[in-house]
Formats: structure tokens, sequence, C-alpha cells
């Protein structure tokens, strides 16, 4: 299941998002037919998983909360006044 | 004011004396009187006055002394500690109030005043009337009904915020988001919140903010007076807040204040701030803890899996091991030696056999040994000349030599006397 994903897209690529679900699968994948998986793809699922956590670590991190404003339907970015 | 100046210069008529003089009262007696006549009025001990404060001061008793006054008069006011620590706004000079109280006379000064026990800002009663009016029509309606709520979800992407672009609700509410969880993106449907201009573009911005689909919405107005927070309670407000397609959390005003919006919204929040918490259930840091999580997971699984291999491998060395020719020779050197083993006490046995057997022969041997009974007395009688054993008399003639042999030797003898 997981396979299909992988190495679709480079890790630094992924939202937040899309990277935890991905981790979220490896986890599954390695969890659900550990005996089946062959051991050198279940190295590659692992080193693939430390790699979505640190994005997503990362990720979290750097968070900046992005906040926009509307006027009627128009999407402005919204500055906030500094104190 | 008791004495009079009098200035008969100025004043030609003089008041004529009574003819019958008429009674006289202390000062303290007219007060006492005073005071008996409108402490015992009792629309005057349970009254509303309208009118503006001046002179407010809250001295260290904990009491609040103030004026009430109007275009035409004055009330000294004071109001009793225990109902000023009930006060839900802070007296300042100049604010429009209505006070609910008891007249009283203060005798020492000669003045009457009003004891408040209650002072809130002009019109709240009215409003609060009305307040009760509109939530019981909307009550009926079923539209604060407990199964119209929707789940808050529990980790948004896109919150959505309708309050005022300048208040301290939206700071408030964006450092908590800021906070709790940066990840989300904020949109936010600016409106003015109180005044006349506030019931419609309140109803404008929880349209236009829907239609940006957020996953869950923030109404939110920091505190003020009921007539400051009743664009919450307006009809319209209201129904929209019933109507938005997204779940709304309301966080209106302080703890203590509930306004319509807060009953019609799928949730409630005693502040703006606690709006913005409730909509971040989940915070960073709990997704920072399951991330922790999911690595160490993988780990294990992945030290596990190997774990795993390490022990098939190690079983199959083992069986390998079995069935290595070297393994085969050892089986058939020990097959070997047991048979080397065997054959060698199977010898000896026999030969346990045998020298029993021959020992049996030897004895049977020696019972068949017919010198044996020669020992008991018995002599065996052969011819001399061809040493053939007599055992008939017929065998021999007399003067015939013979031999006689017993246990221990031989010895010659003559036949005398043979008969039959």
């Amino acid at each position: 299941m997981a396979k299909s994903k992988i190495v679709e897209k480079s890790v630094e690529e992924l939202t937040y998002e899309e990277a935890l679900a991905e981790l979220e699968q490896i986890v599954a994948a390695l969890e659900g037919d550990a005996s089946q998986n062959p051991l050198e793809e279940a190295l590659k699922l692992f080193e693939r998983g430390q790699a979505l956590v640190t994005r997503c670590s990362a990720l979290l991190e750097a968070a900046q909360l992005k906040v926009e404003k509307l006027a009627g339907d128009t999407v402005l970015p919204f500055e906030e006044e500094s104190e | 004011m008791l004495t009079f100046i009098l200035k008969p210069c100025i004043l030609p008529k003089m008041p004529q004396p009574s003819l019958f003089s008429l009674p006289h009262l202390t000062v303290s007696q007219l007060t006492f009187r005073i005071r008996k006549l409108l402490e015992g009025d009792p629309e005057l001990q349970d009254v509303w006055v309208d009118g503006e404060l001046s002179n407010v001061s809250r001295p260290a008793s904990g009491h609040i002394y103030f004026t009430l006054k109007d275009k035409n008069a004055s009330l000294r006011a004071i109001m009793w500690k225990t109902d000023a620590a009930r006060l839900r706004l802070s007296l300042q000079d100049g604010m429009a109030v209505e006070a609910h109280g008891r007249i009283a006379v203060y005798e020492p000064q000669g003045q009457y005043q009003i004891i408040a026990n209650l002072v809130q800002p002009r019109g709240e009663g009215a409003l609060y009337q009305e307040f009760l009016r509109l939530k019981a029509m909307l009550e009926a309606e079923g539209l604060f009904d407990a199964g119209r709520k929707r789940e808050i979800p529990q980790l948004p992407r896109k919150i959505g915020i309708v309050t005022s672009g300048t208040g301290a609700a939206l700071r408030d509410m964006l450092n908590t988001l800021r906070r709790r969880l940066p990840l989300v993106k904020v949109v936010l449907a600016p409106a003015p919140v109180q005044g006349v201009e506030a019931p419609p573009a309140l109803v404008a911005a929880l349209a236009s903010i829907n239609r940006q689909e957020p996953d869950v919405i923030l109404l939110a107005r920091g505190g003020g007076s009921m007539e400051d927070l009743w664009a919450f309670n307006d009809e319209r407000v209201v129904r929209a807040v019933a109507a938005s397609q997204a779940p709304v959390i309301c966080g209106v005003g302080h703890e203590t204040d509930f306004t319509l919006c807060d009953f019609a919204a799928d949730l409630r929040a005693p502040t703006p701030t606690a709006a913005a918490e409730l909509a971040t259930q989940i915070t960073v840091l709990d997704l920072a803890g399951y991330l922790e999580n999911m690595r160490a997971r993988i780990s294990s699984l992945t030290s596990d899996l190997i774990a795993d291999q390490k022990l098939t491998v190690t079983a199959l060395a083992s069986r390998l091991r079995y069935v290595s020719p070297a393994r085969r020779i050892e089986t058939e050197q020990q097959h070997l030696d047991e048979l080397a083993r065997r054959s060698l006490s199977a010898f000896v046995h026999r030969n346990q056999l045998q020298a029993i057997h021959v020992r049996g022969i030897a004895h049977r041997l020696e019972s068949l040994n017919p010198l044996a009974v020669l020992k008991r007395g018995y002599a065996v009688v052969t011819k001399k000349k061809d040493a053939t054993v007599i055992s008939k008399v017929r065998q021999v003639n007399a003067g015939e030599a013979i031999q006689v042999r017993v246990s221990d030797g031989t010895f010659d003898a003559e036949i005398v006397n043979p008969q039959s």
C-alpha cells in the first residue's frame, strides 16, 4: 500500500498533512505484514519514515500562523497592528 | 437652614407672630419625623432612579459613595461593600445609569440619600426583558436544541474568525492560536461588534466566512456592558449563527456574560481566548508527542524486524549444522563406537557363557570317570594277559593271573575256586 507512494515525492516537498499521512501508512505497513516485507524494503520504509518524522518536526517547529482577511469575498493578507 | 437672617431695611413686611404659640420641635425630632415620612413610604423603599454618576469615590471601607444627578437635581447615594462587590461594571463619573435601592435619611447631616443595591447601565433592565422574550421565542423554535449542536473538529486546518478587526479579542485569539496550533490557517471576516450597523455586518461576515469553508468559526467579542454586547442578542445574528454551515464557537464578553449567540452556537466559550483554545483541542505539543510516538514505533518495528531476521538466520544456521557432512561423520562415528561397544560386551558375555558351559561339562565328565567309584571301595579286575575287564565268572579259570585296580594303585592276584 505505502509502496506506491514511496519515492514519488521528496520528503522536503511534502506538506505537514501529506508527510504525516505517509508516516502513518509506513507505520501501518511495518506493523501489518512485517514478515512479508523483504528486509531491504522494510529498511527503506524505515529510513523514509525517519525522514518523514524529521520533516514533520521541522514543519511544526517552523510553523507560522497564516492569517488572511476577507473584504467581502476577496481574500487579503492580514497585517496585525504591532504593539 | 433654620436661621433667619433679618434685614429689616430690605424686608419691610415682618411675619406676624401668631396669636397662639405653635409647638416647637427640636432638630432631632423634626429630622426623625422626616425620616419616618420617607422611610415609611413603600414606594421610596423599592425604587429605580435614572441618572448620571458624579463624585464617585470608593474609600478603603469598600463602600461606594456617589451622586446621581440629572439636569435639575442631584441625589446622594451610597452602595454598601457587599453590594459593591457584586457590581458588574466599574462606576465612572458621567456614566448614565439606573440605580435600584431605598431612600434613607442620614440624621447627623440632615440628608436624605439613596442606599443603592444595584447599579447598571441605563436601559439594561429593559434590554434584559427583551433578552428573555427573544430567548423564550427562539428556544421554543428549537434553535438552541442540544440535538442541533455539531462536533467541533479536534484538529482544524482552517479557522474562520468573525470579530472586530481592531479589538483586543482578535489579538488574544490570534496569540492563542499562534501558541497552540500555528499550523492552522486563519481567515478573518472583520465586522463591527456594537452599534446599529453591527447585526447586519455580523450576519454578512458569517455568510462570507462560510463561503471560505472553514472547519470551525470563532464568533467573538471582548467584554462590555449588556448594551455593548447587544448585537449578539440580535435575532438576525442569532439565526445566522444557528444557520452557519461550519460549527460556531461563540466567545462573547466575560465568563458571566451570556448572549443568545452563546445558546445558538455549537459551543459556548467564556471568553474569546477560551474560544480559540476550544477550537484547538490538539495543540502543536500534542502533535510533537504523536510524532515522537510514531518515530519510536517505526524504530522499534524495524529493530523487531531485524531481531526476527537474526532469529531466523540463527535457526537456519543450526539446521544447516545439523545436516552438514561433519555432523554425519560424527553420527557415523558414534554409531560405530556404539557397535564396537555392543560387540565387545556380546563377546565378553559369550565367553562367560562358554566358561560356565565348560565347567559343567568337566563336572559331568568327572562324574563319569570309572575310577571315581574305586574311592568308595569298588575295584576293577582285569586279566593280566590282555587287560580285559572281568565282569563275569565264566570269563576266568582257576589259577589265572589277574590284576586288581583300587583307588590308589594296582596289585596282582590269582583266581581261586571260581563258581557261578
